[in-house]
């Protein structure tokens, strides 16, 4: 039976992959992600969870070990942020193209410099094409369930792609809140163990990353593409029924008060909790704003996103991080390039707010709001703009 | 939902005491959410953290720019951080100080509000040998305003500092006992 409790997000993080049942863990400690492998390494020290642990020198060797116990048939898991997700950059791509469903959890941080260990989103948008499954987190229970489905994700023979999920640094990582566990039985029946289809064998060998010759490196690549785009139903499938064993539904893109709203927030991670309380007081004032969550990064639910603004005139897309000389907020800008055929399409504001841990605010919400609607009245949308920032 | 702000300095606890009481609150079936001031920690400077707790799920991830309530582990702190910063109107606050609640009104500029004053110190001295004043303040904090019930703190207490819960429980219960209420707030609408 499901057990509610009071305890920090990063440890129902790792609470989840004890009951995950990990073969391997690999994980080099960086702030804001220590806490989650510090419980993962008690756990095995204790004796709760049969795994090995791999104490390594970098990020870089951490991920390498993630792939080759991978490779080798095991249930691997990591956990980083920030600089230590860009020292794993080498291998991402590894993991990816070699399809080895490695699950890791990303404390969101920014990357220096200038040197901070404060949090947003600067990291993951820097793996944004390396090929991984991308899921966003909004909340402890989010964390915890997204951190036993990351794995029945990643191993589905319809996906094998490596799955990151993602919280918030600090914001998320280090908050005490309820969070409702699920007891062995309940994750067992819902995560088989992990059988791979191929796997490194001296009894039976095979070639897993083989070299390439240009007469067959864009076929391979297409072939990939086309393999992470598939997976966007498997991922649906799976958060259903995790929904309808469970009760808690997980959507790519999850609407709230958005039928019919004008004026759509767009927003991903836990922040969107707090602009959903924005998107409330607006309600009160008769605005007629809606909210939309971004869950899945990649692969992208185009679809899913135009579907939920079709009906909108204007879509403010709130991103912590900055596509530096680009067009602002990486999330605006794939949105403006999902809309960009469209006949009838909403316009978009980027704000780039919440970098390095700086808060936003409920009244920072509605006014950024404001003045996206004031951007659109008068005629003239900015690329971006870098919100609450001195000038 | 009631919003608890925290002040302390470095390694007296004032994480592990909205960490206790969220705990505490979730405990008893209600919603909770306990944070620290991010950033560095450095033991002996000015510390924040964070406690809400509602009947309702809370979904706002920001600090508390207006607590209903705040606590003052250490009566240094008056001197470092403006610890009635944003007090909602109903507000109040616990106190560590063996001075009187109107002179530190009066030196600190502290809003004329409900204040709960202890000798937190004295009782962390005398009781746990230290004066680490976090659970003694939770004591003080219970008698302002009952946000949870002492035995579900005690309960906290045993299995964070088994080794040491005897002595926090009975710092705890003493800082309960000894607080003093004082409503400066009435005193002002009375004036008007």
């Amino acid at each position: 039976m499901a057990r509610r409790v009071g305890l920090e997000v990063s440890i129902a993080c790792s609470e989840a992959v004890t009951l995950a049942n990990v073969d391997v863990i690999a994980a080099y400690p960086i702030t804001p992600q220590t806490h989650i492998v510090e419980h993962l390494s008690e756990q095995v020290a204790e004796g709760h969870l049969d795994a090995e642990y791999i104490k390594v020198e970098s990020e870089h060797s951490a991920l390498s070990c993630c792939v080759g116990a991978s490779a080798a048939g095991a249930r691997t898991f990591t956990a980083t942020a920030s600089q230590g997700l860009i020292l794993m950059s080498e291998i991402m791509y590894i993991a990816s193209g070699l399809r080895l469903p490695v699950v890791m959890a990303l404390a969101t941080r920014t990357l220096s410099s200038p040197l901070t260990i404060w949090g947003d989103q600067s990291d993951v948008m820097s793996q944004r094409d390396c090929g991984w499954i991308t899921i966003f987190c909004e909340n402890g229970q989010d964390v915890f369930d997204q951190s036993i489905i990351a794995f029945r994700i990643a191993e589905d023979r319809r996906v094998l792609f490596p799955t990151m999920i993602c919280m918030d640094g600090f914001h998320l990582s280090h908050v005490i809140e309820p969070v409702e566990l699920l007891s062995q039985e309940e994750v067992d029946s819902f995560l088989p163990p992990y059988k791979p289809e191929y796997r490194l064998d001296p009894h039976r060998p095979l070639t897993m990353g083989a070299f390439t010759m240009p007469d067959y490196f864009m076929e391979i690549k297409k072939q990939q593409d086309e393999a992470l785009k598939s997976t966007l139903p498997v991922i649906k499938e799976i958060w259903n029924e995790w929904g309808n064993r469970f009760g808690r539904y997980y959507q790519p893109v999850s609407c709230y008060k958005a039928e019919g709203a004008e004026t759509l927030i767009l927003i991903a991670g836990g922040f969107s909790g707090t602009a959903q309380i924005a998107v409330d007081r607006m309600r009160e004032q008769g605005k007629n704003v809606g909210l939309l969550r971004l869950k899945l990064w990649r692969p992208f639910p185009h679809q899913e996103i135009r579907d939920a603004v079709k009906g909108a005139k204007l879509v403010v897309v709130v991103d912590r991080a900055l596509s530096v000389g680009g067009q602002g907020g990486p999330i605006a800008a794939e949105l403006r390039s999902s809309l960009y055929h469209l006949k009838k399409r909403p316009a978009v504001v980027s704000f780039v707010a919440g970098l390095s841990g700086r808060d936003i605010h409920i009244d920072q919400f509605v006014e950024m709001v404001e003045r996206a609607e004031g951007h659109l009245s008068a005629g003239k949308i900015p690329d971006y703009e870098m919100f609450g920032v001195r000038e | 939902m009631i919003e608890v702000r925290i002040h302390g300095r470095g390694g007296q606890g004032a994480v592990a005491s909205a960490e206790m009481m969220a705990v505490s609150a979730i405990s008893e079936g209600r919603y909770a959410q306990a944070f620290p001031s991010f950033g560095p920690e450095r033991r002996g400077a000015p510390v924040v953290a964070y406690l809400r707790i509602s009947d309702e799920p809370i979904l706002r991830r920001e600090p508390i720019l207006n607590p209903d309530l705040v606590v003052v582990l250490d009566p240094t702190v008056l001197r470092a951080a403006d610890v009635g910063s944003g007090l909602k109107e109903r507000g109040g606050i616990a106190l560590n100080t063996c001075r009187k609640p109107e002179e530190l009104i009066e030196q600190y500029g502290l809003p004329h509000c409900r204040m709960a004053t202890v000798d937190a110190n004295h009782i962390a001295q005398t009781i746990i040998g230290r004066a680490i004043t976090n659970t003694a303040m939770l004591g003080s904090l219970l008698k302002l305003e009952p946000l949870v019930r002492l035995e579900s703190l005690f309960e906290q207490i045993k299995e964070r500092f088994p080794a040491v819960a005897e002595k926090n429980i009975a710092a705890l219960q003493a800082a309960y006992d000894e607080t003093s209420i004082h409503d400066f707030s009435k005193a002002i609408k009375g004036g008007k």
